[in-house]
């Protein structure tokens, strides 16, 4: 057998998932009796989050390229406030208008993808751009909070998913099925298809080593404008299918929503070990990124007495966590030389 | 065109803002031919190199490569690549992050059937290519675990995989050691009997007669002419880049040693340390007096200059400057007394890129005067004048940014810096370290000079030879230690001996 050789990188990995499953047994521990410990309660934790799951798996790709996207948030509401008007106002086809959301996150993507590749300008400044814009366009579309009631988008938010194993009997006596929702299968093949792009494309390794040393990936030939333009169209398209997912949750348009989403994101991208400098990440780590960030607000939901405020103080303490272990880490393998 | 002949270039121009870099500079390479392209720092070498990868646009002349019909333009390294013209740098271009294998197949990976990448075969192929080789590589590791001469390595293997027929190496050796340098000259020979033609450019005149069959010298951007190998011994080479008769580097130095006098005593340094880079010393050096540091490098040469300069702060001892104790915490209170460092590493603690020479010159000057007093213009431009004259900087204005200047025109743009503050005592740490050797034996009869007006100097150098011909005294330092100080009987032998260790030095 091949001795695998652990490196700082799937070190960080491993400590997040350690981390995760440490934060998750203490939840069962404590709050046993609320439920913690039924599957429905984990599975819980990817309905909620599985549009954040798509937008992280997004902001990870950027960050490996050494970028940043905060427009997401805005774009998510933007999509949503579509997806509602277009149904609600405009009576349109459900399907054409989540097509439509699609075909806007491209574009929108290649946009800023343009500005921060070809006209090298910073992407921190050129999504900001981009944040303030899709925010504003929500309002201009409609500043009121509409609601859904098309038959098939309610039916689709509604499908439940059975899962065969795991059933419990509540309290009255009635067997409890766990399921999960459509928006959960969707993150989950994002994910894993993000995660295959990643590691067996060219694209997916050119984003590494764009982020690793971009001048080395131009003189070894690598088109780094074409990379990065990718990286942002790929970012706002995911974010836009975690539009959809986010929008079958909430069923409502609102200027409002999503707003701090892009944070909640790259804080996941953060915790799973993506360096913000770019050139180390994966998505399976952004992955129990977004699900320790759900972790947290579960358990102080869960202790119903906590204000939903220390669940920002929990991440934040994580996030310093984290960013001080890899530069201890990047200490240690300088002093190594 | 010749048989044999695989890339030519003809009349080739480029100008850079107010300097012509090239003009009408020819090369030919041929099949299996290692071919040195020399000249001193400036001569054109990098540009003409950056003009075939199509870093750099020419303005005229012609490129013809073999198997490709009509004039060749690259517009970038990849196109450059797909013709069969490969590049390594002196800095490694690859990817710290990526693992080894990635690092050779990066951009070219070996696809299965689906069109993913076959990372079973890729490191497969991989392996195969460092066990050519001989590199004790593992090829799944991450490239950063490894030191830069294997980097360097990794670089060359991945540019000969690529099936050139040209492989330009542009300053391989310099972070290379003796042993490696030679397997690099194995992997070298091997590809010559390939059929690959290779440039070798370099500093070092005894790598190019180890290895190359052809020399092309350039000089001031024109080309001086060709030849086969042993038509041009080392002095005429020499001649010919400097485009000058070589006068005897040797003959330099006067002969007569000056002698003395404890009264003459400028810097008296006693037990002096910083804990984990250098162990206590003293050191005495007198006016007018060129005092050497040598050891190998990590030896601690750079760090004692830097304890009594106030770099890194002094933890134990005194140190006296003309008989007085004072304490030096920082630069500026060495500066005050009339101290000037000249740091090893110019780029990133000498030069500051994106000022002008002129900026670059009164740096120092104004950092004692203080940010309050501001230097007048016309004084800064006389003083910048007067420093460009004097040292023969080559530049198209004294307001040039000194990025824009070779290597060794940026050190005497340092040097002129220090020199303006009319130090007494001047640190050079390795101040001739790839620099042509025109500007080194300026430099090093500056350094002669400023010892003649009185001055005392501290010069660090690898070169013994060079120490040889400047210093007076020279300290030997043996791992972070001062082990012994040669006054007399000064000769590379002698040095050699006390580096080492074991052999008697004149304590």
């Amino acid at each position: 057998m091949k001795k695998i050789k652990i490196n700082s990188n799937t070190l960080l990995l491993l400590i997040t998932i350690a981390l995760f499953v440490v934060m998750y047994a203490v939840g069962c521990i404590l709050y046993s009796d609320k439920g913690f410990t039924n599957l429905q309660t984990f599975l819980n934790l990817l309905i909620n989050n599985a549009g954040l799951l798509c937008v992280a798996c997004g902001m990870t790709c950027v960050m490996l390229t050494g970028g940043i996207d905060i427009s997401v948030g805005s774009l998510i509401a933007l999509d949503c406030m579509l997806l509602a008007v277009g149904m609600e106002r405009w009576n349109q086809n459900p399907i054409l208008l989540c097509i439509l959301v699609l075909a806007v996150g491209v574009v929108f993507g290649l946009v800023q993808g343009f500005c921060v590749g070809y006209l090298k300008i910073q992407p921190f400044i050129v999504t900001m751009a981009g944040m303030f814009f899709a925010r504003g366009m929500t309002a201009v579309i409609c500043t009121d909070q509409v609601s859904i009631s098309n038959k098939f988008f309610v039916s689709l938010a509604q499908m439940k998913i059975s899962i065969p194993f795991g059933a419990v009997t509540n309290r009255r006596g009635v067997l409890q099925i766990p399921f999960i929702r459509i928006t959960v299968v969707i993150a989950l093949v994002v994910l894993v298809l993000v995660f295959l792009m990643l590691r067996y494309t060219k694209f997916g390794r050119s984003l590494y080593a764009v982020g690793g040393n971009e001048s080395s990936a131009v003189m070894m030939g690598l088109d780094v404008k074409r990379t990065k333009l990718k990286a942002y169209v790929l970012s706002s398209f995911l974010c836009s299918i975690g539009g959809i997912c986010f929008c079958l949750n909430t069923m409502s348009g609102n200027v409002q929503q999503a707003k701090g989403l892009e944070m909640d994101a790259i804080a996941s991208a953060v915790i799973g070990g993506t360096l913000l400098t770019g050139g180390v990440g994966n998505v399976i780590g952004s992955f129990f990124g977004v699900l320790i960030n759900g972790t947290i607000s579960t358990l102080v939901k869960t202790n119903g007495k906590l204000l939903s405020s220390w669940s920002s103080i929990a991440v934040a303490a994580l996030l310093c966590f984290f960013i001080v272990l890899q530069s201890v880490f990047a200490k240690i393998k300088d002093s190594k030389k | 065109m010749d048989n044999n002949v695989i890339l030519t270039m003809r009349g080739i121009s480029m100008t850079f803002p107010g300097v012509k870099a090239l003009d009408n500079v020819d090369f030919t390479l041929r099949r299996g031919e290692i071919h040195a392209l020399m000249g001193e720092n400036g001569a054109g070498k990098s540009t003409l190199i950056k003009c075939l990868t199509g870093i750099n646009a020419f303005e005229a002349g012609e490129i013809h490569v073999e198997g490709i019909q009509g004039a060749v333009v690259n517009h970038s390294t990849l196109d450059a690549q797909k013709k069969g013209i490969s590049t390594v740098y002196q800095e490694i271009n690859l990817c710290p992050n990526l693992s080894v294998a990635e690092n050779l197949f990066i951009g070219r990976e070996p696809k299965n059937k689906l069109g993913f990448i076959n990372w079973r075969e890729m490191i497969k192929r991989s392996e195969k290519i460092m066990k050519d080789l001989d590199m004790p590589v593992d090829v799944t590791q991450n490239l950063e675990e490894y030191s830069l001469a294997l980097q360097q390595m990794i670089a060359i293997a991945r540019a000969v995989d690529m099936d050139c027929k040209v492989l330009i190496l542009d300053e391989p050796t310099s972070s290379l050691d003796d042993s490696e340098v030679e397997k690099l000259f194995k992997l070298m020979n091997q590809l010559k009997a390939k059929g690959v033609g290779i440039v070798f450019v370099t500093h070092f005149l005894e790598q190019v007669y180890t290895v190359c069959d052809r020399i092309t010298v350039l000089r001031n951007g024109q080309l001086v002419g060709e030849y086969p190998i042993a038509d041009l011994p080392r002095v005429k080479l020499v001649a010919a880049m400097m485009g000058k008769d070589f006068d005897d580097l040797a003959s330099i130095k006067s002969e007569e040693a000056p002698v003395f006098t404890d009264e003459d005593i400028l810097i008296d340094a006693k037990g002096m340390s910083h804990k984990g880079t250098i162990k206590p010393f003293d050191l005495q050096i007198h006016k007018g007096e060129v005092v050497g540091l040598t050891g190998l490098l990590g030896s601690g040469r750079s760090e004692l200059a830097r304890v009594i300069y106030g770099a890194d702060k002094n933890q134990t001892g005194v140190l006296k400057v003309n008989g007085k104790e004072i304490k030096v915490n920082a630069p500026i209170d060495a500066m005050n007394l009339g101290m000037g460092l000249l740091p090893d590493d110019r780029k990133a603690e000498g030069i500051i890129g994106d000022l002008s020479v002129r900026e670059n010159i009164i740096l120092a000057m104004q950092a004692k005067r203080g940010v309050f007093r501001l230097l007048p213009m016309s004084k800064q431009i006389e003083i910048a004048d007067e420093y460009i004259k004097l040292l023969q900087i080559k530049t198209a204005s004294r307001e040039t940014l000194i990025c824009q200047l070779s290597g060794g025109n940026q050190q005497k743009v340092i040097l002129a810096r220090w020199l303006a503050t009319n130090p007494d005592f001047l640190i050079l740490d390795e101040p001739t370290r790839g620099i042509d050797i025109g500007t080194k034996t300026e430099i090093q009869k500056l350094v002669l000079k400023l010892a003649g007006e009185g001055k005392s100097l501290i010069f660090i150098s690898s070169e013994i030879e060079e120490m040889l011909r400047t210093c007076t005294k020279l300290a030997v330092l043996r791992d972070g230690e001062k082990v012994g100080e040669i006054t007399e009987s000064l000769s590379q032998e002698t040095v050699m001996k006390a580096i080492a260790g074991g052999g008697d030095t004149n304590e």
